[in-house]
């Protein structure tokens, strides 16, 4: 068509030459910290981190990626944990078999709830998994294998594959990091795929996606279940990690918290949720021991940043000049 | 588009039709009474004053809104009943009145969703996004059909108004479907847009039946071969254009003294 209508407002900064490199440079010195930090710190804390960390990575991939808000989600950490622990503790299971158990668990979980809420938009869905998941907060807290108060207590983490031991701290960690980063390329994978393509147009405009021919509720179900199977990836590995199941995993504060997790590193990022879940974990680990609550803390830190840094702490750097010039794009 | 032949038309036949059509919200009734024909090969227009009802019947057609009363037959098959997906899927495919692209999409994105499902590529999380590049091909052709070539690498929010609604075009014909519905495709264009976009509906229309809502009567003179006019959810009149414009009743109620 003829190109006089009007000018095209097109504000990109131009990328940097060697932003790809900068940005593989910047990814191997994360690894490379991630590999020698059990040396420099405790590394349950940092095995701690990176549950958490798969945990909201896995969210994200709902709430940035697809666009539905759930409220639920501890029920598949905390139901994955239990059935993790059980598994390894109870039937005698090896780690991996466990995990595996703990990540179909959660799926089924999320087959479940997910059916019973796709259909319903914005803070309808919300609620619903809010309701759902307390239902099944009360089943944790009634049935025979959970131990109700008590946990499961005292899981061992066995010998991954029948000869690692992963009684010994570094080889837990390295097992947890192995899990965590699996966790992050399968993430990535997903969002950059011709699926991911089809979860994005869903979230830019459902009735398009809809006319396209596409059936909607089915793409979102399925994201749906994946979120909740890489979560119980995460509430699997932690159950081995912290060696008990608690209801804490699965209660709503925990669902809140890794929506706070979320927000706070930036929706729709893969990188934000692991900062936000970094800092959180970080503000209750060293804020345990003071007297000052920390609820209260990571309240202020929440407010602070909805009100000063609106995508979130990685979603601001991508959006900034810095970032757009690294070639990072705040609209992915 | 590149599938037929451009040279000739082809012969007219009913693929959409309805009978009865009518829809209720809560006691108010929208639509009552609808009979339509849509035929291959014909640009059929949907004209009626604001509040008619016209996308209602949209909407109705396409399975969006559940009808109250009535039957829709799509290609021969009961639709009435069907989800407004498998509907799309079975080749009636529908605009938006307000402009439906993909805005973080670049324009070759969104021409590629809607290619997406016909080519099997739609549910691979396991791919690449690469993978998608074999569909480049078949997408660029209909871009640059639309004469939107030189906008290929940029975002839908970045487009002007009328090249979104191009855009919507070249996404809805990516489908190559057998019956389009068209909610008001040149609202709010500038006139060489509406001119490029009346060539492209007629051009579409010798292979495919075109069921357009459209408020700018000139265009409806001009390419459409058979007029609705609804009022207050009902037909008052049909025809071509001119047995329609004649008619007093429709003379009375949509054009007022004006026409």
């Amino acid at each position: 068509m003829a190109g006089k209508s009007e000018p095209i407002t097109n504000q990109t900064t131009t990328i940097l030459p060697n932003a790809g490199p900068v940005r593989i440079v910047l990814l191997l010195i994360a690894l490379a910290l991630l590999l020698v930090a059990p040396f420099y710190l405790y590394p349950i804390f940092v095995m701690k981190l990176l549950c958490f960390a798969l945990f909201a990575a896995a969210f994200n991939l709902l709430l940035g990626y697809t666009g539905l808000l759930s409220f639920g989600h501890s029920a598949f950490f905390g139901g994955a944990a239990y059935f993790t622990a059980h598994a390894v503790k109870e039937w005698g299971w090896s780690p991996e078999f466990g995990i595996l158990l703990g990540v179909a668990g959660a799926a089924g979980l999320g087959l479940i709830m997910g059916a019973i809420a796709i259909r319903r938009q914005g803070i309808y869905f919300a609620m619903i998994t809010l309701a759902l998941s307390q239902m099944f907060f009360f089943f944790c807290l009634q049935a025979g294998f959970t131990k109700g108060e008590d946990g499961i207590q005292s899981v061992p983490r066995g010998e991954l594959f029948g000869f690692i031991d992963l009684s010994d701290a570094t080889n837990m960690y390295y097992f947890v990091l192995g899990v965590f980063l699996l966790g992050m390329v399968i993430i990535w994978r997903i969002v950059n795929s011709p699926f991911g393509m089809i979860l994005k147009s869903i979230r830019e405009n459902e009735s398009r996606a809809t006319s396209l021919g596409y059936s909607v509720t089915r793409y979102k179900l399925t994201a749906f279940v994946m979120s909740a199977a890489l979560t119980g990836l995460a509430g699997g590995i932690k159950s081995l990690v912290f060696q008990f199941a608690t209801l804490t995993d699965v209660t709503w504060q925990m669902s809140g918290e890794v929506i706070l997790m979320t927000l706070l590193g930036g929706i729709g990022t893969l990188i934000g949720p692991i900062f936000g879940a970094g800092i959180v974990v970080t503000l209750q680990n060293y804020l345990a021991t003071s007297d000052f609550p920390v609820t209260i803390i990571t309240g202020v830190v929440f407010m602070v940043c909805v009100l000063l840094f609106r995508r979130g702490l990685v979603g601001e750097f991508y959006a900034s000049r810095l970032g757009r010039r690294l070639g990072f794009n705040p609209d992915n | 588009m590149n599938a037929h032949p451009v040279s000739k038309q082809d012969q007219p036949r009913v693929v959409l039709s309805a009978r009865g059509l009518g829809k209720d919200f809560s006691g108010f009734t929208a639509v009552n009474n609808v009979d339509l024909d849509v035929q291959h090969a014909r640009i059929h227009a949907l004209i009626g004053p604001n509040g008619a009802g016209k996308t209602t019947v949209f909407n109705l057609l396409t399975k969006f809104l559940q009808p109250t009363r009535g039957k829709i037959t799509l290609l021969g098959a009961d639709i009435t009943n069907m989800k407004p997906d498998r509907v799309a899927r079975m080749g009636l495919v529908r605009s938006f009145q307000i402009s439906a692209v993909f805005p973080h999409l670049t324009v070759l994105e969104n021409v590629r969703v809607a290619l997406q499902r016909p080519n099997n590529l739609a549910t691979q999380f396991w791919l690449p996004m690469s993978a998608l590049d074999r569909l480049n091909g078949r997408a660029e052709v209909l871009i640059d059909d639309l004469g939107l070539s030189e906008y290929r690498d940029t975002r839908a929010s970045d487009l002007s108004y009328g090249r979104k609604r191009v855009l919507e075009i070249a996404t809805t014909l990516a489908l190559d479907p057998e019956v389009l519905l068209l909610d008001e495709p040149m609202a709010g264009m500038g006139r060489e847009d509406v001119t490029l976009v009346a060539d492209i509906i007629r051009d579409v229309a010798r292979h495919r039946a075109v069921l357009m809502v459209e408020h700018n009567l000139s265009v409806v003179a001009d390419i459409c071969h058979h007029v609705t006019v609804l009022q207050r959810g009902e037909i008052i009149a049909e025809g071509d254009y001119d047995s329609v414009s004649q008619d007093p009743v429709v003379r009375s109620a949509y054009m007022g003294s004006e026409a």
